[in-house]
């Protein structure tokens, strides 16, 4: 123990491993985060979600803070719902049965870039006769634009982009047929302008009975969102960012601690025993060497399960059988003739003894930092593994994202923000255990340890 | 010096199997040790002493192709004993072992205590703290400071680590222990420190002693009994006044006479040729290409022949 805090209190001389642990302390606290902000079963509703659960996002928009580095701004989405601040909801009565109720709701549009649709999402409550809303968007100019009027039912969806009679109108009007640039120019330009300054959209509701009432949420899909923008699905990026660093971690260093603990004390068993225990494990050794690796996963993935564990399972089971249970033998074979060795097999020590107290432990200083090493490793695999689509296909992870964002033609889209984020992370995942991966070689490795 | 027979070696044979063919190392040795008695085992390297050792406290290596006859410890026969009882019954509490080369005989990733305590806590389900103190008692006893079970064995003197050794050894307080060469790589002072601690432990502990050694000058300090090893096999068990003063075979004598003398203008004579290879062992007498004292009837086996209650494997005497 007093051995292992000297390691470690030697590990600060070294700036890069200094700098390594401080990144995989940084994961760790995001991975904690992650797990503690979104539940694991929270996380995988969000991510299997489709247009109830994202429908306030934009497609495939890159982040927000993207505007800090943009000369043309791009708009940012937001959602809210009628009644809340801002956007006021009165009702006035004017008969018994009838009343009118208006919405009005005052925006700032000071962008260069057009948004990429505006929503309402009507629920309204009647027995028969259903309430009628009529829509205007008043411009900065002052310009009042008649968007729609029709009656609503209990939920009702209205898509300004997708109206045909305002694109006709649009056009009559000599606005671009296109409803976002018609209603978001400045009038008569070419090419067009976006007019910036305060919007205000009013929805004048008439309802036909008494005790009828209609609620409305009005979504703005800008061009950006978030901390880590969007994709196909309209799903927020920072959700798989996020919960990536847990499975990617917890993938990574169980693999990692695993094949490395398990490979050293089935090299340690056969190197002790000798005879066909040792013949056994070699020629097993020998055979798992030719074997494909990756093939063999790829094919448990086509045919069996691509549950994330079921894998990790398959590839300790693939990894313990390699070239480290040869050279960790190599090490055995040697430490076993040791004086030492003898003396415990002369007091009666016990084989299990001799091999878990007196062998192991020999081999502790090349365990530590090729475990550390090994871990980018098994991160790596799962993101390849996802990247070739055999990824989990319940859990967000960054080798998902980079396979989504790959199938949707992201680069070729100029979505680059889709594949940066999670690359970024794997490079810096791997980066960090590989920084404190060298420093601790050179800390147990006596021949590279510096005078 | 109580007369009772502790360990009783009959036709013990120990071959091992090599490339070139079979080595006769430990080829039908007999002899007898009583309770409290020190017996120095001596021999040109290569002759087979620490094989006897090994054969006695049956560590074996892979390459064993014969392991035959019969040992036995306070008159019980131990051949017949399975490897796990052999372990368990014998092992440590009956007979320990200080290995060759003791100083390296520790573990370099244990405490020093630890590993003392370690034989009490595997064979007798001591707790660690007890065996610990018992450790600790036990360094005392060998003149090692009880604050040094905390260390390691890399931060002992060589003199220190083959103290602990040996505490390792008398920590079961067994009936037999056997040195494999205690005292090699150690300074003379250091030597006779170890010698004279053997000494009082075999007074206080009533303890047996089989000493493997080259060192016929200090080893005379502590052997009642003295055994002669050549080509594996024994050819000379004579108590130590006899074999230290005038042994009988022909092989002691050249080896006494090798032994430099502090007094006295003798130079230390050498044995001419080498002995013999184990894997084809000339037959008759082992020694008789080099003996200066060679006749006719040596090409035969000779026999074992009592001599004052001594025994010597020579046709000399019959």
């Amino acid at each position: 123990m007093k051995n292992l805090k000297k390691n470690f209190a030697e590990i600060s001389r070294y700036p890069s491993a200094v700098f390594g642990l401080f990144i995989i302390f940084l994961l760790v606290a995001l991975a904690i985060f992650a797990v503690v902000k979104i539940p694991y079963s929270e996380a995988v509703r969000l991510w299997r979600g489709g247009e109830d659960v994202w429908y306030m996002n934009p497609k495939n928009v890159p982040p927000a803070w993207f505007n800090t580095f943009r000369k043309t701004r791009l708009p940012e989405s937001f959602a809210i719902k009628g009644g809340e601040e801002g956007f006021t909801k009165t009702v006035t009565p004017s008969s018994p049965d009838t009343s009118a109720i208006d919405f009005e709701y005052a925006f700032d549009f000071n962008y260069d870039v057009y948004p990429q649709e505006l929503m309402l999402y009507f629920t309204s409550t009647y027995q028969s006769k259903n309430p009628f809303v009529s829509i205007y968007l008043i411009t900065p100019d002052g310009e009042e634009l008649r968007i729609t009027d029709f009656g609503i039912s209990a939920r009702q969806t209205y898509r300004f982009s997708q109206d045909e009679k305002l694109i006709r109108r649009l056009v009559r009007e000599k606005r671009d047929e296109k409803p976002m640039i018609g209603l978001f120019s400045v009038p008569e330009t070419e090419p067009p302008v976006p007019q910036k300054g305060t919007y205000k959209l009013v929805i004048n509701g008439q309802t036909f009975e008494a005790g009828s009432d209609i609620n409305v949420e009005f979504v703005f899909h800008g061009q950006s969102y978030g901390l880590a923008g969007t994709d196909h699905a309209r799903r927020d990026l920072m959700v798989a960012l996020l919960w990536g660093a847990p499975i990617a971690l917890s993938f990574g260093l169980l693999a990692a601690l695993a094949t490395s603990i398990l490979s050293m004390a089935i090299a340690a068993i056969g190197a002790w025993f000798g005879g066909w225990l040792d013949e056994l494990i070699q020629r097993i050794t020998e055979i798992n060497l030719v074997l494909p690796f990756l093939a063999v996963l790829i094919m448990v993935g086509t045919f069996y399960t691509t549950s994330i564990w079921t894998i990790l399972g398959v590839t300790i089971l693939l990894s313990i059988f390699t070239g480290a249970v040869k050279s960790y033998r190599a090490v055995f074979l040697q430490v076993k003739e040791s004086t030492y060795i003898e003396a415990a097999k002369a007091y009666g020590a016990s084989n299990f003894r001799i091999v878990f107290f007196y062998l192991i432990p020999r081999m502790i200083p090349l365990l530590i930092p090729t475990l550390v090493s090994a871990v980018p490793a098994y991160v790596f695999l799962e993101a390849s593994l996802a990247l070739l689509g055999l990824g989990d296909p319940v859990l967000p992870t960054w080798g998902k994202v980079i396979n989504d964002a790959q199938s949707n033609g992201a680069l070729y889209k100029g979505f680059y923000y889709w594949i940066l984020e999670p690359a970024v992370l794997l490079m810096v995942t791997g980066l960090g255990f590989a920084m404190l991966g060298f420093a601790l070689d050179r800390i147990f490795n006596p021949r590279l340890r510096g005078i | 010096m109580a007369d009772t027979t502790l360990l009783q070696l009959d036709n013990l044979k120990l071959h091992f199997k090599t490339g070139r063919g079979t080595v006769q190392a430990v080829d039908g040795v007999n002899f007898t040790l009583n309770s409290n008695e020190a017996i120095v085992v001596v021999g040109e390297s290569g002759c087979g002493k620490s094989s006897l050792a090994k054969a006695i406290l049956r560590l074996l290596p892979r390459n064993v192709q014969e392991y035959s006859g019969k040992v036995y410890l306070h008159g019980k026969e131990l051949m017949g004993l399975s490897e796990e009882e052999f372990r368990q019954q014998i092992r440590w509490i009956k007979m320990a072992m200080v290995p060759q080369a003791a100083m390296n005989a520790l573990n370099p990733v244990l405490k020093v205590g630890e590993q003392v305590a370690e034989p009490m806590m595997v064979h007798f389900g001591v707790k660690k703290e007890e065996a610990l103190a018992q450790a600790q008692k036990m360094f005392q006893h060998v003149g090692v400071p009880a604050d040094f079970i905390n260390r390691y064995a890399f931060e002992l003197s060589g003199g220190m680590r083959q103290r602990v050794a040996l505490a390792m050894s008398l920590v079961t307080t067994p009936d037999l222990i056997i040195l494999d060469e205690p005292t090699s790589a150690l300074d003379v002072l250091t030597q006779a420190n170890i010698f004279n601690l053997l000494k009082r432990i075999k007074q206080q502990m009533a303890t047996s002693f089989i000493l493997i050694t080259h060192d016929i000058a200090t080893s005379s300090e502590l052997a009642d009994r003295a055994a002669v090893m050549y080509a594996g096999q024994i050819v000379e068990v004579s108590d130590a006044k006899t074999f230290f003063s005038q042994p009988h075979h022909p092989y002691s004598a050249k080896l006494m006479a090798s032994v430099p003398k502090l007094r006295g203008n003798a130079i230390p004579e050498f044995i001419t040729g080498q002995p013999p290879s184990l894997i084809n062992p000339p037959t008759g007498c082992r020694f008789a290409a080099r003996c200066p004292k060679r006749f006719a009837r040596c090409v035969e086996e000779p026999p074992m022949v009592q001599l004052d209650g001594n025994l010597v494997k020579c046709w000399l005497y019959v």
